[in-house]
């Protein structure tokens, strides 16, 4: 075997991971041997989000494109917070900032660009650092400088008012301050919009509550030790806590430069991506100038990746990259802009399609030359942006009627446009992936959006493509996309439908979880589907069912609910949300005693003890002594009531005698999900009982109507009525056939009100109510043995039913 | 690599029941050892690289564990995320003849 070539890399940005990644991903492991210098001390993350890091939408962690193990997994050293600080071309050396050499036989510069920081008085201290309160927008750092100096403070400025400039804007409202864009010519985005664009643009950020200033030359950040304000040219101030500045970037092409490469904007290279001077060093990425052009967004460092990975491996050595075409839009939550190529005409011949709305805040214009669009604007309303983009990105004619290009006038179809689509065009900008690689995907047999999009990474950045590659995956699906089975299996795991799998439970007598899996998923455990099977064998064998302490999610080992930090919460049972002072102080004490972090009424009317650590469980409840409230289950959750014909002048029937007595009679039972309950003391329902998941109304003549299939979280239904009963013995007995219905036939996770809606009222009320499939008797039988089988999961658990069961942190022994 | 490396004793295996996880503190480090239901033993760091999720809380099924905040899943064995963005450390452990789980940290 030869020796691998040693090749480094320098900057661990965007493009040079990405380089490294189509390195790879071409066989490069068997070829080189990689370092790569990293300034920023992670591994690499996408810079493009960092803009939803500051506005919140994002959390740090979520934007890592390349984790530290990726490096690691591939055999890449990564210097990572090491700066490479020169480079000796002859003796094929570079420097890290201490002095240390590694050598090179082949070497990418891919160091991107750093905020360009105009002239002005006041921006350092005499030490040469920046003032407290100045900053740029450009890395992670960046962001969590910004974020922790902008607590407590009120007022904020930004100088410039690009794109950049403008997403840092609607970030930093993120932190309640008072946001002031401070910008130089006489429109906002001036290299994406025209004049009239950017007036209108002005007017929706101002409405976004941004201040804009315009034509304000800033001449000195004011303050002494720290930010108090801006000067500007024409004598005027502006007071402010913060300024971060962002007004363009400049290429890093330091280290090229002080070896001798040709650098004018940027590293000059060729259409390789090669430096002309040297054959082993390449540039890619913000840092390269090619043709004339260095280019500050990522699709074309994309397209450089590919090209130069290409080249360097020798898989084409003839791969040339041509340029890119760039289209941009802004990342702005309530402004939509998109914007390619020029934003004036230039030739005479050019032909202009203009539509205004200033009022309704939308613009589009596009400058078409030649029968081909080669400029466009669209603001307020951007749904033509993926149809122009994409014929701006071809150069395809356009059609003849101009109309269709800023109206959707009945599209063409679909079809016709994605299969004219040149299978390299760029679908996602984020993760850099062409509408060749989602056929390709699709070909290889995922065959929905969904499975694309975790295979490619298609979507996964800041997820505007999202729809897109959808379609995409329809059409190369034939418009057939094919349901993945195993969204008919009860759960993923068991390759069987909820019928086929009770039968064959019944059929091989499984009571088990691990019994399930020995026999039904040849001896495969999955770990998502252990909480629906163990729900499924208790529901069918209740008391004989063979629990399995694994086979629990951890809230019903410890009967609470996880919460984000690892603490749990503890909800006692409160039936009807009737409650007394015995009960009350039992709580108040064992809130007191356990230094409980949050006691709270909840919307189910009942009492929440929030942030309990794990230990203090079981001691909990030994002093609430009061019944677990199963807040954290699958299960039956509990039942609201209103006051109720016994004090309320409204009232009809007795709800809280109701509500007590269904408590009674379904407390703990498991379910596909959870069952909420309320019952209400006449037509005004005032405890919600019609958007239950099962609800009982008291009307006039001693009656009571029950509600099915209601909702109120996340999807809002109101009920159907299954039926109208004269007494509460017959309200248990209708609402417990159609739990136990429900518990037999809804699949694992969906709601009643989902159920309901999948079978329709009338077949429920024909099985439940009518009884047309006999089954009426067996239902009734199975809800009294499920009673029969309840155990307050409390008391079991303070008996200490598991070795350890509530330590979070063992100690180690030696 | 084998700077600093130690053998510690987390004590009988039936302190952790089959197919469950339980977490340790070996020093500074949290780990999270768990045992499957086939009896293998595996360890990795404790917290969920995602959110910090206890892993130990966690649902285990084969070699694979779930973390119990937002479902990301790693292999116990490699550390690989088979669901989620970054894989966890894993640490190298057995049982001994006496029953005694060691773990070398
Ligand atoms: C405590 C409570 C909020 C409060 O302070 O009032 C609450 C808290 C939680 N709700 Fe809720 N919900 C609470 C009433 C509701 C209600 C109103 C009600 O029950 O009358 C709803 C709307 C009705 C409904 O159930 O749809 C509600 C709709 C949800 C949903 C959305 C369900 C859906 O499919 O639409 C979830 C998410 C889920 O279940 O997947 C949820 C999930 C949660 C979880 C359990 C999140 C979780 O899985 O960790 C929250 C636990 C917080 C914690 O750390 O303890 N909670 N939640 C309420 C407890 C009521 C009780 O006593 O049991
Ligand atoms: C907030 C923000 C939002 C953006 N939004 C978009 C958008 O919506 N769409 C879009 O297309 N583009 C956007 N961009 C631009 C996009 O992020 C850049 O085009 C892209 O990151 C360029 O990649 P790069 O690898 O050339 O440079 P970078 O990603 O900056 O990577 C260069 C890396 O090299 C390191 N480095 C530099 N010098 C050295 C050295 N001497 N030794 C070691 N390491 C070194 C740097 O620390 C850096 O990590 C945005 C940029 C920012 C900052
Ligand atoms: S639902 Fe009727 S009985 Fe109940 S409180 Fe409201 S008005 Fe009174
Ligand atoms: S913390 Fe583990 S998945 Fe979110």
């Amino acid at each position: 075997m030869t020796e691998k070539q040693k090749l480094v890399v320098i900057g661990n940005g965007m493009a040079g991971a990405r380089t490294v990644e189509e390195i790879l991903a071409r066989g490069g492991r068997e070829q080189f041997q990689i370092t790569m210098f990293g300034d920023e001390p992670t591994g690499n993350y996408n810079r493009i989000l960092l803009s939803n890091i500051l506005n919140g939408s994002y959390k740090e962690d979520e934007i890592f494109l390349n984790p530290l193990s990726w490096y690691e997994e591939n055999g890449i050293r990564l210097l990572a917070g090491k700066r490479a600080a020169g480079l000796l071309r002859r003796a094929r050396l570079i420097f890290g900032e201490d002095g240390t050499p590694e050598p090179y036989d082949k070497l990418i510069i891919a160091t991107g660009s750093r905020p360009f920081i105009p002239q002005m008085e006041g921006i350092t201290l005499p030490d040469g650092r920046f003032k407290p309160g100045v900053f740029v927008f450009r890395t992670l750092e960046d962001c969590r400088a910004i974020a922790s100096y902008a607590k407590g403070k009120i007022s904020a400025a930004v100088i410039g008012g690009g794109l950049l400039g403008l997403e840092a804007a609607r970030g930093l409202q993120n932190f309640n301050l008072d946001v002031t864009v401070v910008h130089l010519s006489g429109h906002l985005m001036p290299q994406q919009l025209d004049s009239s664009a950017g007036a209108i643009l002005k007017t929706k950020m101002q409405q976004l509550g941004v201040n804009v200033l315009l034509k304000k030359h800033t001449t000195a950040i004011l303050g002494q030790d720290h930010v108090l304000g801006l000067r500007f040219a024409d004598g005027s101030t502006l007071e402010c806590d913060m300024v971060v500045i962002s007004a363009g970037i400049r290429p890093n092409w330091e280290i090229a430069a002080g070896c001798g490469l040709t650098v004018e904007r940027g590293i000059v290279v060729d259409d390789q991506m090669r430096c002309v001077e040297d054959r082993n060093i390449y540039a890619v990425g913000e840092c390269a100038e090619h043709r004339g052009q260095c280019y500050g967004l990522v699709a074309p460092l994309w397209e450089q990746a590919k090209v130069l990975a290409d080249h360097i491996t020798g898989r084409n050595c003839h791969a040339a990259y041509h340029g890119s075409k760039v289209a941009t839009k802004l990342k702005v939550m309530g402004v939509e802009v998109a914007s390619m190529g020029i934003v004036e005409p230039r030739d005479e011949d050019d032909e202009v399609v203009q539509f205004s709305e200033p009022k309704r805040g939308t613009y589009k214009k596009l400058i078409i030359r030649d029968g081909r669009l080669v400029g466009g604007i669209l603001l307020g309303d951007i749904s033509k942006a993926a149809y122009l983009t994409q014929a701006f990105d071809r150069n395809t004619p356009l059609p003849e009627e101009r109309q269709q290009l800023l109206f959707d006038l009945g599209d063409p179809p679909k079809k016709v446009t994605y299969e004219e689509m040149n299978a390299a065009t760029q679908i996602c900008n984020c993760n850099g992936v062409s509408k060749g690689a989602i056929v390709a995907c699709v070909k290889a047999g995922k065959r929905n959006g969904k499975a694309v999009m975790d295979a490619t990474r298609a979507g996964m950045g800041c997820g505007s493509c999202k729809g897109m590659v959808t379609e995409i995956v329809e059409w190369a699906c034939g418009g057939e996309t094919e349901e993945d089975p195993a969204i008919h299996y009860y759960v993923p795991g068991v390759p069987l439908t909820k019928p086929e799998l009770i039968r064959a439970i019944r059929e091989r007598n499984l009571r088990s979880v691990s019994a399930v899996f020995d026999y039904l998923s040849g001896g495969k455990e999955d770990a998502a589907s252990k909480p629906g099977l163990a729900s499924l064998l208790k529901i069918i064998w209740k008391a004989d069912y063979e629990d399995e302490r694994d086979a629990r999610f951890i809230n019903e080992r410890v009967h609470a609910n996880i919460q984000k930090d690892g603490a749990f919460s503890v909800v006692p049972q409160i039936p009807g949300g009737i409650t007394n002072p015995d009960q009350l102080r039992r709580i108040a004490d064992v809130a007191e005693k356990y230094h409980v972090p949050l006691v709270k009424l909840t919307g189910g009317q009942r009492i929440d003890l929030l942030g309990v650590c794990k230990e203090d469980l079981p001691k909990v409840w030994r002093d609430l002594d009061m019944p677990s409230g199963f807040a954290y289950g699958k299960s039956y959750r509990t039942c609201k009531s209103c006051v109720g014909s016994d004090f309320c002048r409204f009232g009809l029937g007795d709800s809280i005698a109701l509500a007590l007595k269904i408590e009674a009679e379904f407390q703990g039972f498991d379910s596909p999900h959870k069952m909420k309950l309320a019952t209400a003391g006449c037509p005004r329902n005032c405890s919600e009982a019609m958007v239950k998941d099962v609800g009982a109304v008291a009307v006039e003549g001693g009656k009571w109507e029950i509600y099915i299939g209601g909702a109120a979280g996340s999807s809002v239904r109101k009920g159907d009525i299954l039926c109208i009963v004269d007494s509460h013995e017959e309200v248990l007995k209708y609402m417990g056939r159609f739990i136990q219905y429900y518990r037999e036939n809804a699949k694992y996770l969906e709601r009643t009100h989902g159920f309901v809606q999948r079978l329709g009222i009338d077949k429920i009320r024909a099985v439940v109510v009518e009884d047309s499939e006999g089954l009426a008797e067996r239902l009734e039988r199975e809800i009294a043995e499920s009673k029969a089988a309840y155990k307050d999961p409390w008391r079991e658990s303070y008996m200490g039913p598991e070795a350890n069961q509530f330590s979070s942190l063992l100690p180690v022994l030696a | 690599m084998t700077r600093n490396m130690a053998e510690v004793k987390l004590g009988p295996v039936n302190s952790i029941p089959p197919g469950e996880g339980r977490s340790f503190a070996a020093g500074t480090e949290k780990i999270a050892v768990f045992r499957t239901r086939a009896g293998a033993i595996f360890a990795t760091q404790a917290q969920c690289p995602h959110r910090g999720g206890p892993l130990a809380d966690g649902l285990v099924g084969g070699t694979v564990v779930m973390c119990p905040l937002h479902s990301w899943k790693f292999d116990l064995a490699t550390g690989e995320a088979l669901f989620g963005d970054c894989g966890v450390k894993t640490y190298p452990v057995r049982v001994d003849e006496t029953g005694e789980i060691i773990l070398t940290i």
